[in-house]
């Protein structure tokens, strides 16, 4: 063929694009093509496809929809922890001389896709899993606002994270920093493909997380049951409600900063050059101004989780319900009052810098509130030291120390000495392990019964626990203390020899982390063995007080058989206190939702789109683009989106429970 | 929907409904449209305020002065007001149940708008050929951008109204179809409302600078 033909059909794709020389990426590969290879046809030996397709990839239903933002998120966690893995033993090795065994165009990659990983491909659907698996169970509603828009979120979340997975073994990641800034992400310094599998990744998953943004708050205001006023909702709804406000109103953003950029190095435009006008301070303005509430969007639903965590395992009704919810507004409102603080030594000048300093420093008072909250409601309860209560206890003392080294950091002289030092590196692990990840922790292991219908394995849950708890200790803390050395962030050798025992203990952190994971996916290899002896009938494993354990577990496609009424905060509580008697006649049937494969379809046409547009095959986005526009408006000459579940179906499914709920007595 | 939330005439408490309706169909839309929209502005928002940051940046290149018509901008925005006008009479027409003449309405709608992008790509054609191209300078970026947006929505928005005229046509102005005529109505003013804010920050004030 000739090289114009193939230079059309492949763009700048070739053989030299595939990374066979870096024997760490083909070992992967041998490793990851095996297992898929062996998922595969496992599912095609069992003849699962069908089955798949039609009960978990087409569906709507805003629980499998959660349960699938999970399982994303845990395996994506696997990935972004393995880059974790290669740069703690690369630091620890790299001393005297030694090179370490990660050159460094695979170790500038590795540092990039790890955090971009960690934040939108892990912490961002497990987030968004619980809100979706939680929130319409928590105010009583069916589904959500927009179930068909709700599929395609995820799958754009997908969509996304495999083009990240795909930049492993298909040319290369952004050598950035996870946010790559200009002008080192701009066009002349970065001519390769790394930053467009960035943008594009982001572009993809950041579509599906705007929209999820959005029928999330049109689900909390809309469906929530009779009697629940927005002062009667549990404050998880609450955290939630603020968290998808902050996503609507800082998404866009990063979608504008990123196409910018994307002009920048496709079209040659000049916003973020550092000739003919361009201001390479304006792209760093403008996403940390996403950036900033993007923490908050994923720290309040943990806050709201540990809240009914916390509640639930103390027996006693939340404290200060008020004052929780005002502080998580607060919260919300502040979040975009702080964003210069990521660049105080960028030349804002003091005044500047003096104002974002104590905005910052007043975003603690509203979240110290909330940890008083949480003591109080502890305070003279019967606590129970069930895994979920655990993980809020490890977060409730690791947070703090976190929150402290953020207000040090708060302090524009203080940060110019520690900024972009491993102090910062250990202060955000700080809080987003101790906040986020033990939340998601928290929150997995607390409605785990109610989405399968039995516990998770306690044994594994503790190994795992304490494991990833000295874990983190130990490989955070070293890196405070090398912070206030003056190490910097992202470097791949080392000189001074004296520092090697820190990189060690850190390194030693993370295997403990390690074992951590493993520990917990051990847990639920575990757990479903022993299914049938962790197996919860009740529906209310925790004796819980919000309306989610109200229905069976696992619940049914429709929620709940009759629409809740609410009088109570704590609903659920307020109905078994009440004497509730569950009705075992009277069904009718239910209004629901129906599947539907134009979200996956949408969304792998936007991923090849994507694809066509890093490596600039412009035929394949040309032709992806003409397929999104036929297949979404195709989508909206359907009319019939809904059917009913016939009232014989809800009886039987009602009548099962009854019996279960009697051999339980 | 009527609840009694309070306890029912044996002074139980209620705390299920018995007899339910479900929402009506397209009870969260128009929220989550608006909402949608309110994302939208702060795309644009952004848009205003990098160009506010960069609009004077001409990198020695040419300057509003040079490049902006102001009678052919004028002429333009009339173009884009008067067809949101048309759109409200279309949405008149459509209260009384009026097919054909929703559809009329529509249609003339949509040649405004269409007159709208093709004065918008004369303009440019115009200045790119004149060498005022997007990577002349910073604040030519940013004037391609914030206007090419605004364009390209009003592009989707002419896409979406003949998706609209052929569903109205097929099926009738059935309720499905009188909400989405809805939420285009909301767009199609938004974008007016943008374009408000482009004619007097880029072009009159651009002008003035």
């Amino acid at each position: 063929m000739s090289p114009d033909l193939l230079k059309f059909i492949f763009g700048r794709l070739g053989f030299e694009s595939l990374p066979l020389h870096e024997p760490i990426v083909v070992g992967t590969f041998a490793v990851v093509a095996l297992g898929g290879a062996a998922l595969l046809g496992g599912l095609t030996y069992f003849r699962l496809w069908g089955y798949l397709w039609r009960e978990w990839f087409t569906t709507v239903d805003h629980k499998r929809i959660g349960i699938m933002y999970m399982i994303l998120g845990i395996v994506m966690l696997l990935r972004g922890f393995a880059d974790a893995l290669m740069m703690r033993g690369q630091q620890m090795l790299a001393f005297g001389g030694s090179e370490g065994y990660l050159n460094a165009h695979h170790y500038d990659q590795v540092f990039t896709a790890h955090g971009v990983i960690m934040i939108f491909f892990v912490a961002m659907p497990l987030v968004t899993g619980l809100m979706n698996y939680v929130v319409p169970l928590q105010i009583g509603a069916r589904d959500v606002s927009f179930p068909f828009l709700n599929n395609f979120s995820f799958w754009m979340t997908v969509g996304g994270a495999v083009l990240v997975m795909a930049s492993l073994f298909i040319g290369e990641f952004a050598r950035t920093g996870w946010l790559a800034y200009p002008p080192l992400s701009n066009i002349g310094y970065s001519p390769d493909v790394g930053v467009d599998y960035y943008i594009w990744a982001l572009q993809v998953a950041g579509v599906g997380t705007t929209l999820s943004g959005i029928n999330l708050i049109c689900t909390i205001v809309k469906l929530r049951c009779p009697g629940m006023t927005m002062m009667k909702m549990p404050v998880f709804t609450w955290t939630s409600l603020c968290t998808n406000v902050l996503i609507v109103a800082s998404f866009p953003v990063l979608t504008v900063v990123l196409a910018l950029l994307s002009l920048d190095r496709y079209v040659g435009t000049n916003f973020f050059t550092n000739d003919f006008g361009g201001s390479p301070m304006m792209y760093v303005n403008l996403i940390w101004i996403w950036g900033h509430p993007e923490v908050y969007i994923l720290v309040l639903p943990a806050f709201g989780i540990f809240s009914e965590v916390t509640s639930t395992f103390s027996g006693k009704r939340l404290f200060g319900y008020t004052s929780m919810v005002y502080a998580t507004v607060v919260i919300t409102i502040l979040s975009y009052l702080v964003w210069l603080h990521h660049f105080f030594t960028m030349g804002s000048g003091a005044s500047v810098n003096s104002f974002f300093g104590i905005t910052t420093m007043i975003i603690s008072i509203p979240t110290g509130a909330k940890m008083f909250n949480w003591l109080f409601t502890m305070y003279r309860g019967r606590i129970r030291y069930e895994l979920p209560m655990m993980w809020t206890i490890a977060f409730m003392l690791t947070f703090v120390i976190g929150g402290m080294t953020g207000v040090l950091l708060a302090v524009p002289p203080a940060d110019f000495v520690l900024h972009n030092s491993l102090f910062l590196i250990a202060h955000f692990h700080n809080v987003i392990i101790g906040g986020v990840v033990f939340g998601a922790f928290a929150g997995i292991s607390y409605w785990f019964p109610k989405a399968f219908g039995f516990k998770l394995d306690p044994f594994w849950g503790k190994m795992s626990f304490w494991f990833w708890v000295t874990g983190f200790y130990l490989a955070f803390m070293p890196l405070y203390v090398l912070g206030l050395m003056g190490v910097t962030r992202r470097l791949r050798v080392f000189d001074d020899p004296s520092l090697q025992i820190w990189f060690v203990i850190a390194a030693i952190g993370a295997f403990l982390v390690l074992l951590g994971i493993l520990s917990m996916l051990m847990q639920f290899a575990v757990s479903f063995l022993r299914r049938e002896q962790l197996k919860d009938v009740t529906g209310d494993p925790w004796d819980a007080r919000t309306l989610e354990w109200a229905t069976s577990s696992p619940p049914p496609d429709y929620n709940f058989a009759f629409t809740p009424v609410v009088h109570d905060n704590d609903a659920w509580w307020d109905m078994k206190r009440r004497g509730y008697q569950r009705p075992l006649t009277g069904f009718k049937p239910i209004h629901m939702p129906s599947s539907t494969g134009t979200g996956i379809i949408l969304a792998g046409l936007a991923t090849a789109m994507g694809f066509g547009l890093i490596w600039y095959m412009w035929w394949l986005a040309a032709l992806s683009f003409a397929g999104l526009l036929v297949v979404g408006i195709g989508h909206t000459f359907n009319y019939h989106r809904d059917f009913d579940i016939p009232a014989e179906d809800v009886i039987r499914t009602e009548d099962a429970r009854t019996k279960l709920l009697a051999g339980a007595k | 929907m009527t609840v009694a939330v309070n306890p029912s005439q044996t002074g139980e408490p209620v705390f299920y409904l018995a007899d339910e309706h479900p929402h009506p169909e397209g009870w969260s839309t128009s929220l989550g449209f608006w909402i949608y929209l309110m994302s939208d502005c702060l795309i644009f928002a952004i848009l205003f305020a990098t160009f506010g940051v960069l609009g004077g940046n001409y990198a020695a290149g040419p300057a509003p002065k040079d490049l902006f018509d102001l009678n052919l901008v004028a002429v333009n925005t009339s173009m884009l007001l008067l067809s949101s006008i048309t759109y409200g009479f279309a949405m008149l027409t459509m209260q009384q149940n009026k097919v054909a003449q929703t559809q009329v309405w529509l249609a003339i709608t949509g040649l405004f708008g269409l007159a709208f992008i093709g004065i918008e790509l004369t303009e440019f054609a115009h200045m790119i050929h004149e060498g005022a191209t997007p990577q002349r300078s910073a604040f030519l970026s940013a004037f391609f951008t914030l206007v090419g947006t605004h364009g390209l929505h009003v592009s989707c928005g002419l896409i979406w109204l003949v998706t609209l005229m052929v569903q109205v046509q097929k099926f009738g102005l059935i309720e499905a179809n009188r909400r989405r005529l809805m939420c285009l109505s909301m767009f199609w003013h938004f974008l007016d409302v943008v374009w408000i804010g482009v004619f007097t920050f880029v072009y009159l004030l651009g002008v003035l600078r």
